[in-house]
């Protein structure tokens, strides 16, 4: 026990035993903090997830909250569309549609939300968000002034089948369908492109007013599936609300 | 409480900021100087998280610098370094979820700072914690001051804002000014930097 700390701390006994507590704590200390926060991480993921469908409905500024209650009276509904799940919204009374897309950018994955208007032919508002672009730089799709260049914008032009909504390098934009990109994020900037028109092209059977023999019946009610001047049988839509019919 | 301010203390606290700055005289965490400067926004944030891992991983190796093993003592900072990282990053997910968003990859990558690393095996190895805790602070602002500088200058020249409010007005546009697209590449921070050690030396050339 008289050995002094210098000379016993340099023993090969003294290396593995202070390495092995040393790497114990911290993996208990690590595990402890990540499941006490793990609530609390999940509750602010789901929160961001209901503000980001809001932005993309031009509904900003809200924190709290304010966004879990705003979300709850805006967002009516959720409608099937294959495989994938639309948002039915409605802002100042006017029914919306906000489709959840998926894309690459450069570093890593990008997101975002499209709300399109009842007639399924123009965007109301837009939301992107990425993993890991370059801050100050493909980082800025995630910047208002970026998404609501998209507002407005008609999806299709003449083929109502292929989507022509999409984004070009800044300042070569010639129809109303190409976006300008963000300068010096050329690769983040086709990532987007590529998301936006691929991505709404996966909703098209949705877009294009949704399946025909559905949505033929000339008069009476409407559910989500189909879009503004089409209407169908209460049975066929499932679980879908009913829209009011203008 | 006037040997804890003592003028050896000031040194050690403000030696960093100027005289021993961390990137314009180590030439420390350079990487880190390119990636996230090109608006201001996240320079200050970045330089702010990491002046507080350097403080506390400072503190903590300190604190225990006569317990760790010579051959090992490399790896045990690592090892307080990511735990003090993994915590800091969990911490602002959960009750600062914007931060934390903003920063994304960043606050990970301040585990592979040379400047920690360097702080640890140079001070607090050797000294006591609330040296330590001052160094650490002392380079923690050193570094965010080089990368506030260079941020500043990005994002003026580059987009014409600060803290993404325009400051250039319109009409100088409308004579004819234009943002200079090659500020916003990581390239040109490197020419910022050296740009800023150059200044300094030349400030500091009789002290040497």
């Amino acid at each position: 026990m008289v050995m002094n700390l210098s000379k016993l701390k340099e023993t090969n006994t003294y290396i593995i035993i202070y390495a092995t507590v040393m790497v114990i704590i911290v993996a208990f200390l690590l595990a402890f903090i990540s499941s006490a926060l793990k609530p609390t991480q999940d509750a602010n993921v789901l929160r961001d997830t209901k503000n980001q469908i809001l932005i993309s409905l031009n509904i900003t500024g809200l924190k709290g909250v304010a966004i879990d209650q705003k979300f709850a009276q805006v967002v009516t509904d959720t409608i099937q569309v294959d495989d994938k799940v639309v948002y039915q919204a409605s802002v100042d009374g006017a029914t919306k549609y906000v489709l959840p897309v998926k894309g690459r950018g450069l570093w890593g994955g990008l997101w975002g939300y499209i709300s399109v208007n009842d007639d399924r032919q123009h965007v109301f508002g837009t939301y992107f968000d990425h993993e890991s672009e370059t801050a100050g730089l493909g980082a800025r799709i995630k910047e208002r002034w970026f998404q609501e260049q998209f507002n407005g914008k008609p999806i299709f032009t003449d083929n109502p089948q292929q989507v022509a909504l999409t984004v070009v390098k800044k300042g070569q934009s010639k129809a109303e369908t190409e976006i300008d990109g963000v300068t010096g994020a050329t690769l983040t900037s086709n990532g987007v492109a590529d998301m936006v028109t691929n991505g709404l092209q996966a909703y098209i059977s949705f877009l294009s007013g949704g399946d025909a023999s559905t949505c033929s019946k000339p008069e009476g009610e409407r559910c989500g599936k189909c879009k503004a001047g089409m209407s169908c049988d209460k049975a066929e839509c499932g679980e879908s609300e009913m829209v009011e019919q203008d | 409480m006037s040997k804890l301010f003592s003028n050896e203390n000031k040194e050690v606290f403000l030696n960093p900021l100027n005289k021993n700055n961390p990137i314009a005289v180590q030439v420390l965490g350079i990487c880190s100087a390119l990636a996230v400067t090109s608006q201001l926004e996240p320079a200050i944030v970045m330089g702010l998280s990491v002046t507080v891992i350097t403080a506390f991983s400072n503190v903590i190796i300190s604190l225990l610098r006569n317990t760790i093993p010579n051959r090992i003592r490399i790896i045990v900072q690592l090892v307080v370094v990511a735990a003090l990282v993994t915590i800091v990053s969990q911490i602002l997910k959960a009750y600062v979820y914007d931060v934390s968003v903003a920063l994304s990859v960043y606050v990970g990558l301040i585990i592979t700072n040379c400047i920690l690393m360097g702080r640890l095996e140079a001070f607090a190895m050797q000294n006591g914690p609330w040296e330590s805790f001052l160094d650490g602070i002392g380079n923690g602002l050193g570094y965010a001051l080089i990368l506030v500088i260079v941020g500043f200058v990005r994002e003026l020249l580059g987009f014409g804002t600060l803290f993404g409010f325009q400051v250039v007005p319109d009409i100088c546009y409308e004579w004819g000014y234009q943002n200079n697209g090659m500020m916003t590449m990581p390239a040109m921070s490197l020419i910022i930097v050296g740009c800023v050690i150059w200044a300094h030396r030349s400030i500091n050339k009789e002290e040497k």
